[in-house]
């Protein structure tokens, strides 16, 4: 079977990123089909049958988000997040590279589902030459009356353009992404008020991750059931998996809902192993946001609930794999770093406590730290936890909990 | 002046949005590429075509990794060195790179040409090591390619013509998007 999503892999399609080669392989037929067959609702209403859920890492129903706009007239948006900045992922940079015409189909989709008239693609700033051919496909869409006033002869009318961050993961918060956006800090506000009734510009605004919407497409032209016959009862379809670190064959696979993390790491038609002969030691299976698993998670299904046993999250599937040769502490300490520089500076528990923790966890790993120093890095981490506005304060403190759990004889090794 | 020098780009950026504000991060990086970094009075003039008050774009400036406060080399080489890209060689490849053009992260060569940063993250994890140069990525790094890169770099700075600018591609698409 063919890819769904990174399609360009397919043979014939390395082009695919042109219009022509998009067309002439059934681009562009989900948003006529919508446009001649579909009210609003009904386009929303597959969606949410569908059960795809958000591919961003939350993971939240992408219909429900669409239906949460207000059916009322005026300016709405929509925005695509491209802000991918996680640890270990690259999935999206993938799509908008060799596949863009799909995530610009599904936006467009989106817009018309909720009445928007505007597209933003927030892309990170790093993006700009990645984007080259995002932009070029906007072009050839405005060139082709793909976008612009009345698409496809229909009344539906919708402008697209493309927005550039400047480095700062916070923005890939969707709060801080429109405030960004709107020219403000990237700074996340307190919600509510929700993006569905006051996003953009105060208005109404759907964001949605760009793997999310390339999903779009297929969902329209193959049906809601179709989607949900892969995957399983509460996670359907297929996911873009990033594999990198200690993985014979790193890269982006797209890989169907439930398939087991050994599998994915193992299989050779994934990752096919750890390279050199090595062990395997730990598995991020969400990049350095998703507390760290071992050997004994390893059978679990890759799912949005797959992990909760074992105290970790599916996130947005970017697994970081290392190997027996891995200083657990070290690798805590290279995330806190991660995590102390992309602090927003909003929330006190977050910037100071992940600004501690760095200071703490240097001392451990540089062999000066005393086992006070254990405790204090654990009873830092609960302090932020619960008490930040929003999600990156409970990533945080991930690295340093789940590796004093799976590791404590590590941390042990250091203290003087 | 970039709102003489670029005027129609300009223009281009402010039509995409409702909001003329929303354009400060766009002016932000023109203006970054004209002068090297975003010293304090190339944000009053980003401030001044967008009517902001130059204490807000000035803190736009510190608050986003990709700006420069200070004045940088010709070429700045920011390499990533977070954890999934160290679990390939990162932390080495930064000790070579460092060691070869003889200065440490953050500082530049005498000659002018060459910057040294470790980054956070860049989105290539498993093509690392991997370096991003003036919004080019260069990566599957080692230290024949590192040399290629530089030997190229220099020839460029020699010839004062560069090879590929990711400055004009994007102004392309500023005046044309939305036309």
């Amino acid at each position: 079977m063919g890819h769904i999503l990174l399609r360009h892999r397919d043979e014939g399609l390395e082009n695919l990123h042109q219009l022509d080669v998009y067309r002439a392989n059934g681009g562009y037929d989900a948003l006529k089909k919508v446009l001649d067959e579909y009210s609003k609702d009904e386009v929303i209403t597959i969606i949410r049958d569908s059960n795809l859920r958000g591919r961003g890492g939350a993971g939240f129903p992408a219909g429900l988000k669409w239906g949460f706009i207000p059916k009322v007239d005026g300016d709405k948006y929509v925005v695509i997040n491209t802000d991918e900045s996680e640890t270990g992922t690259f999935k999206d940079r993938e799509l908008v590279e060799r596949n863009p015409h799909q995530v610009i189909e599904g936006a467009l989709i989106a817009a018309y589902a909720i009445g928007a008239k505007q597209i933003y693609n927030y892309f990170r700033g790093e993006f700009m030459s990645a984007a080259f051919n995002f932009e070029e496909a906007l072009q050839e869409c405005y060139a082709a009356g793909l976008i612009g006033e009345n698409i496809m002869g229909s009344d539906f009318s919708c402008d697209f353009s493309c927005h550039y961050g400047a480095g700062a993961y916070i923005c890939g918060e969707e709060t801080a992404l429109l405030n960004s956006l709107q020219g403000d800090l990237g700074q996340p506000w307190s919600k509510p008020p929700f993006p569905a009734v006051e996003g953009l510009y105060s208005k109404p605004t759907v964001v949605n991750n760009t793997e999310t919407l390339a999903n779009v497409p297929p969902i329209i032209m193959n049906g809601a059931d179709w989607y949900k016959s892969m995957g399983t009862e509460r996670s359907a379809g297929i996911k873009i998996v990033c594999l990198s670190g200690h993985i014979n064959k790193p890269g982006n696979y797209e890989v169907e809902m439930g398939t087991s993390y050994r599998d994915i790491l193992f299989d050779e038609k994934y990752g096919g192993g750890i390279p050199n002969g090595k062990k395997f030691k730990a598995l991020l299976p969400s990049g350095g946001s998703g507390p760290v698993i071992v050997d004994d998670a390893l059978d679990a299904p890759m799912t949005y609930e797959g992990l909760t046993e074992h105290g970790s999250v599916m996130g947005s599937a970017s697994l970081i794999v290392m190997d027996e040769t891995v200083d657990m502490v070290w690798a805590a300490m290279k995330m806190i770093h991660f995590f102390r520089h992309e602090s927003c500076g909003k929330c006190t528990p977050c910037r100071e406590g992940v600004f501690w923790m760095k200071i703490v966890i240097d001392r451990i790993y540089n062999g000066i730290g005393t086992e006070k120093d254990i405790k204090t890095l654990e009873s830092v981490a609960n302090q932020i936890q619960g008490n930040t506005l929003c999600a990156l304060g409970e990533f945080a403190i991930n690295p340093a909990l789940a590796t004093i759990r799976h590791f404590p004889e590590e941390y042990r090794a250091k203290i003087k | 002046m970039i709102a003489e020098k670029y005027a129609k780009e300009i223009e281009g950026i402010i039509a995409r949005y409702p909001s003329k504000k929303s354009a400060v991060l766009p002016l932000m990086h023109l203006a970054q590429r004209e002068y090297g970094y975003t010293s304090e009075s190339a944000m009053k003039e980003v401030a001044s075509i967008l009517d902001l008050d130059p204490t807000q774009v000035l803190s736009l400036a510190g608050f986003y990794t990709m700006f420069y406060e200070e004045p940088v080399g010709k070429y700045v080489l920011e390499i990533c060195n977070d954890l999934a890209c160290a679990l390939r060689g990162a932390d080495e490849f930064v000790d070579m790179a460092c060691k070869k053009l003889d200065i440490t992260p953050e500082e530049t060569t005498d000659d002018g040409l060459f910057t040294i940063k470790t980054v956070m993250c860049l989105g290539a994890c498993d093509r690392a090591p991997m370096l991003q140069c003036n919004m080019s990525f260069e990566e599957n790094l080692n230290e024949e390619k590192f040399d290629a890169l530089l030997g190229r770099l220099r020839a460029e700075a020699t010839a004062g013509t560069p090879s590929f600018s990711v400055a004009e591609k994007m102004a392309s698409y500023a005046v044309k998007d939305g036309a």
